[in-house]
């Protein structure tokens, strides 16, 4: 029987053209041509069911988003999804549209959240219409860069290992 | 999480996070156990637009307006390129004409599956979200997001992506989809049309408080169509009027206490856009199978309750979804995909129906075609007046609720409206003022 491909993904989310919001994108423009070939790069505003579609056919997720939980800007949390929901109070949600937050539960409700499923969440400070990443968030790209990178190597070097 | 404090004010405050565009606050006033007054901010991110549109071309127009809104973009892009078309002296031809209204059929599916499914649903069966009632009802939910996929997907295909297209253009569209790109969608539309039925049938077993105002509706009106980018502005108390007169006839005025801008009839009167009005104006003009759809699930050919406005949305996905499959079948590709624009020192206007109302879009450009002033005025500003009428008339059936439970019923009474801040599930800040 013909062994189904494993879809990784990574994901950015946000918006580019406002402020912090951007920085989901930005790390994935960083890892261009820097992950697995299996890992498939993709960078959404977040409307759900194109998030949807991503994730309900994928077998390991890596999203990365900005935040506002109070925390110092630029501090950088990683969440385990599978294992418990994100913090409600922590991820804002767009005035028209479902949030990630509430993308990711619905899926989970439905029984399609990805057997693996990890958010890297980046404290933004600054949403301004046209304005660039802040300091603090623009010094985190790197360091969760090479974080997600790390962690698709992992998952490809347990798929070899699988496959062997 | 909200708090209350147990003074003779009441303030209740909901946090939310700052990525939240609209700000939502609502102040109440009570004495003796009457609602005294009702005071509703809603922010809009247009005027923000209109400003930065000065100077800019105004074939740049249709890309920066489609990042107004992330649910919504097809109508101000409609709007936008009907009212440079107009200041210009141009029309596109009916190939260009029917693909315009296709690439608008995606949008009231997808935006107003979201509303019925995601935001508003939940209120009416008592779930706090649409997570919580997907846990009794996933097959609706699923249900829900197949027919907003299949919404995207339509736009997608003729707008270049779902959110932001990037592919409408003064004059027509950049690229147009070959007939064989549409019939591959063809399955997907028929797919997304008993998923609409069936949605109608659902929303109509809610149940709806029994509440009617008499409101003036207003709605484009067009001879032959339910109306999406064409008609006269017409209303159920005579108005009847071209485009061009809207600002004859309806004012913007600031209201000190806000940063809004409240619109109203030059008497003074509010008015109601949306669903409610395009369908009570209009219920002629749906197709047979969308009236058959209304009146099985218990609509008259007019509506003046606004809680049974999930069930007129779900009339309009019918009608969207058979009225994609219509222009479908019938489809001949543009040639060209866009016709030529020569511009000239004029001013121009345009109202197209977007899935929340009737969104109104005028401006005056120099000679090159550079947009020296533009007014756009979106269907939720239009609403405000309405809103606040609809809150002061109805919250006084539920004083005796806690303040919990009182914002809750505010909140589904402001999603009637769609308004571009109702997706929060607590977005309004309340203060009520009970001494």
């Amino acid at each position: 029987m013909q062994r189904r491909q494993t879809c990784h993904v990574l994901i950015g989310l946000g918006n580019p053209d406002r402020g912090d919001d951007g920085v989901g994108p930005r790390v994935v423009e960083s890892l261009q041509g820097q992950l697995p070939q299996c890992v498939h790069i993709e960078k959404l505003a977040g409307e759900m069911t194109v998030l949807f579609n991503w994730l309900e056919r994928a077998d390991a997720v890596i999203l990365v988003d900005a935040c506002r939980s109070g925390a110092l800007a630029g501090s950088i949390r990683r969440f385990d999804v599978v294992a418990a929901p994100l913090p409600s109070d922590a991820f804002a949600i767009s005035t028209h549209g479902v949030g990630i937050n509430e993308t990711l539960e619905l899926l989970r409700v439905l029984g399609n959240l990805p057997p693996i499923c990890i958010v890297y969440a980046i404290e933004a400070t600054c949403f301004d219409a046209g304005a660039a990443l802040s300091e603090p968030v623009a010094a985190a790209v790197p360091v969760v860069a090479t974080a997600v990178q790390s962690e698709f190597e992992c998952l490809q070097a347990n798929m070899e290992r699988f496959d062997a | 999480m909200n708090k209350v404090s147990i003074m003779s004010r009441k303030t209740i405050k909901v946090d939310y996070l700052a990525r939240v565009e609209g700000e939502g606050a609502f102040k109440i006033v009570v004495r003796d156990g009457v609602v005294r007054s009702a005071e509703l901010n809603i922010f809009e991110p247009p005027r923000f637009f209109e400003a930065l549109l000065r100077g800019r071309s105004c074939e740049e127009a249709p890309d920066i307006n489609a990042r107004i809104c992330g649910i919504c973009p097809v109508a101000y892009q409609m709007s936008t390129v009907h009212a440079i078309e107009n200041a210009i002296g141009i029309s596109v031809g009916q190939a260009l004409r029917e693909l315009r209204r296709l690439i608008y059929c995606g949008e009231w599916i997808e935006s107003h599956a979201l509303h019925v499914y995601m935001l508003h649903a939940p209120d009416f069966l008592g779930f706090d979200g649409v997570v919580d009632m997907a846990r009794k009802h996933g097959e609706q939910v699923r249900r829900g997001l197949a027919l907003k996929k299949a919404g995207n997907q339509l736009i997608a295909l003729i707008g270049g992506r779902e959110i932001h297209p990037i592919n409408v253009r003064v004059g027509g569209f950049y690229r147009t989809p070959q007939r064989r790109e549409l019939l591959q969608l063809r399955d997907t539309l028929k797919q997304a049309l008993e998923h609409a039925l069936n949605t109608v049938r659902w929303v109509a077993s809610f149940e709806f408080p029994d509440r009617e105002r008499d409101y003036t509706l207003v709605a484009l009106r067009h001879p032959g169509e339910y109306p999406f980018n064409e008609g006269r502005i017409v209303s159920n108390k005579g108005l009847d009027i071209p485009v061009s007169h809207y600002e004859k006839h309806f004012a913007e005025s600031h209201v000190e206490r806000s940063t809004a801008l409240h619109s109203r009839l030059r008497g003074g009167q509010s008015y109601l856009v949306g669903p409610l009005a395009r369908y009570s104006l209009n219920f002629d003009r749906l197709s047979p199978l969308a009236q058959q759809a209304a009146r099985d699930a218990g609509l008259g050919p007019t509506c003046s309750n606004p809680y049974r406005s999930i069930v007129v949305r779900a009339v309009e996905v019918v009608y969207a979804c058979d009225e994609a499959l219509r222009i479908i079948d019938s489809y001949v590709e543009p040639d060209p995909a866009a016709v030529p624009v020569q511009t000239r020192a004029s001013r121009g206007y345009a109202a197209t129906e977007a899935p929340r109302g009737l969104l109104y879009h005028s401006y005056q450009l120099d000679e090159d075609g550079t947009i020296s002033k533009a007014s756009i005025v979106p269907p939720t500003s239009q609403n405000q007046a309405s809103i606040e009428e609809d809150l002061v008339s109805f919250v006084g059936c539920y004083l005796d609720l806690d303040d919990i439970a009182l914002q809750h019923r505010c909140e589904q009474t402001v999603r009637n409206y769609d308004p571009c801040i109702s997706c929060a599930t607590h977005f309004l800040r309340l203060d009520i003022d009970r001494a």
